[in-house]
């Protein structure tokens, strides 16, 4: 005789977006696990046919309200690839600048107000907020070093408007980027105490032998620019990104899932960056992840939340390193002229891979664009983290299998809000 | 000293009635002695300079189940906001969340007004349905007269 019992508990609130989880128990075996994301169907991607070129950046900046740098940074270097220009020096480093102050503000968003919470017990950052408030403040205060450099660099904070295809609209002097210089070092000791902070957290055993995808680049750890690569032999240019890169639609969601073709399931975002790029993090970001007994390569998706606060250090440490060599360049922007043509350009958003690919008409309008976000990239491997966890923990009260399932999706710090509202979890456990 | 005052209007303009926000913000840019902002990103970066004001206006649409076009005032210093808050925003924090925070930390302003606007199409898109719409030129008047008497 079966038994069925369904928990709902409401829509998941510190997960951006649209969707709902169903897991199915029946016994000690996971049935089926279903993240459900209601992306209106490629909404942008339509919206964007027939626009002019040079309205693409700031048009992709509103696709998402947590990450409109990733957003422009992937629209201006795929743009910029059909147009056959290439931006280099102080505009090169000033777009790396940017990014830092994107990866602090969404960093710290998604450590505070989103997933300390999980880990402390606490229903949200305000009830955590009563108890723990200097932490919270400290983590605000850090946020708002990020959320400075995008409003001295962007232009304005609410969406950075200053940035064109071929550089920016107006560069930077050297004195607008100055007064960051004490803000910035203030923030750099804030961070390596998050570090040391969220080090202490208490981490539920659960590592994975995940395929990590990520951007690798020469010399630096990937903000903009590298070859797309794995730690199971892929190793790709980002125009190839098509051949390897399937998306499968899937009956329970109106979101697109994203596959390597032929191997399945991969892991995109900070937890990939990290473990392919340690060697390019900073001796700081190094140490830092070292005196929190950090591995090199980690593969406990729960850890996530460390390795955000060792990339916070890192990008307050590259965003001083850029500001202290940056001489302004002579030119705000790399002149283009308008052709027909297709660019690709993959970019390391806070959560991982932004693809974006558009086709130029001779007369420079869109004349197709292809989007994938990193929730979209990451959506399966969320369902098979769940599979597994759910199935190693039955032994849990209702409640905390819930709870412990809100946490395991947080681990990918999923911006449903580019796909998607809210998320709602029900549980169905048959005995 | 002068007192301080700052107008927000919050919302995402390609979620049609979301919009609603920032289309007010933007009748009453350049209107009012203060600074008028559109924020459509997490409202936890709003509340970094509350404490430094003395009062703040926040325009957003709300999702209720009310009549569309429908106009809230709340005065968000003295109590939470209705949970509609929570749920009806895109945003990273919902605004409701945001003031709770500040009020833990101490952050609010000594005043904090929040008219929320009901929307009906919250679908992706641009554009505000009609009863939305005719509701901006109540809300522009009573933020003029707001922010007039306290600025």
């Amino acid at each position: 005789m079966s038994k069925t019992r369904t928990i709902k508990v409401g829509h998941l609130a510190r997960v951006e977006g649209e969707g709902a989880l169903y897991v199915t128990v029946k016994g000690t075996r996971v049935e089926e696990v279903r993240l459900e994301i209601f992306e209106p169907p490629r909404f942008f991607e339509a919206f964007l046919r027939g626009r002019a070129f040079d309205e693409v950046p700031d048009i992709t900046a509103r696709i998402c309200g947590i990450c409109p740098v990733a957003y422009q940074m992937s629209a201006v270097h795929a743009l910029e690839d059909a147009l056959g220009i290439r931006v280099d020096g102080a505009l090169r480093e000033l777009r790396r600048l940017l990014y830092c102050g994107e990866w602090i503000e969404s960093h710290m968003l998604h450590i505070v107000m989103l997933h300390a919470p999980d880990f402390l017990g606490y229903e949200d950052a305000i009830r955590m907020a009563k108890d723990h408030p200097s932490e919270v403040d400290r983590g605000l205060g850090l946020k708002k070093a990020g959320n400075d450099i995008i409003r001295i660099l962007g232009g304005r904070e609410i969406h950075p408007v200053n940035v064109r295809v071929g550089g920016f609209y107006r560069a930077p002097r050297r004195a607008d980027l100055v007064p960051l210089v004490d803000t910035l070092e203030g923030a750099r000791e804030q961070a390596l105490e998050t570090v040391r902070w969220v080090s202490t957290f208490p981490m539920p055993d659960f590592e994975q032998d995940y395929e990590f995808v990520a951007l690798r680049h020469p010399s630096e750890y990937p903000f903009n620019e590298g070859r797309l690569v794995s730690n199971k032999g892929l190793d790709i240019a980002v125009r190839d990104y098509d051949e390897h890169f399937a998306e499968e639609h899937v009956a329970h969601s109106n979101a697109l899932q994203s596959v390597l073709a032929g191997r399945g399931a991969y892991f995109a975002g900070p937890m990939a960056r990290y473990s392919l790029n340690f060697d390019r993090l900073s001796p700081l970001a190094q140490q830092a992840a070292r005196t929190a007994n950090l591995p090199p390569v980690c593969r406990n998706p729960f850890q996530s939340i460390v390795v955000r606060a060792v990339e916070v250090v890192y990008a307050v440490d590259e965003a001083l390193r850029i500001i202290a060599a940056y001489e302004p360049p002579e030119q705000s922007a790399v002149h283009a002229e308008i052709r027909e043509g297709s660019g690709w350009s993959c970019t390391e958003a806070p959560r991982g891979l932004l693809y974006h690919r558009y086709r130029l008409d001779a007369d420079g309008a869109i004349a197709d664009a292809k989007i994938v976000p990193p929730t979209s990239q990451n959506q399966k491997a969320i369902e098979d983290d769940l599979r597994r966890f759910v199935e190693g923990h039955l032994h849990l009260s209702k409640e905390m299998l819930t709870v412990r399932c809100e946490q395991a999706i947080r681990n990918y710090d999923p911006c449903i809000s580019c796909a998607t509202h809210f998320l709602r979890l029900e549980l169905d456990r048959q005995e | 000293m002068m007192p301080r005052s700052l107008v927000v209007g919050a919302g995402n303009v390609f979620r049609r009635d979301d919009g609603v926000g920032p289309a007010i913000a933007r009748r009453l840019r350049g209107a009012l002695s203060c600074d008028v902002l559109v924020h459509e990103r997490d409202f936890v970066a709003l509340i970094d300079d509350w404490q430094s004001l003395d009062t703040v206006v926040v325009i957003d649409a709300t999702s209720s189940g009310s009549a569309p076009g429908t106009v809230w005032q709340y005065e968000a210093h003295c109590r939470p906001l209705p949970s509609t808050f929570s749920r009806s925003s895109t945003h990273a924090c919902g605004l409701a969340e945001a003031i709770e925070l500040a009020r833990v930390l101490g952050r609010l302003p000594a005043r904090l007004v929040v008219y929320g606007i009901e929307g009906r199409d919250f679908t992706q898109g641009e554009g505000l349905s009609p009863e939305v719409d005719a509701a901006i030129d109540e809300v522009v008047r009573r933020v003029t007269e707001e922010v007039g008497t306290h600025a």
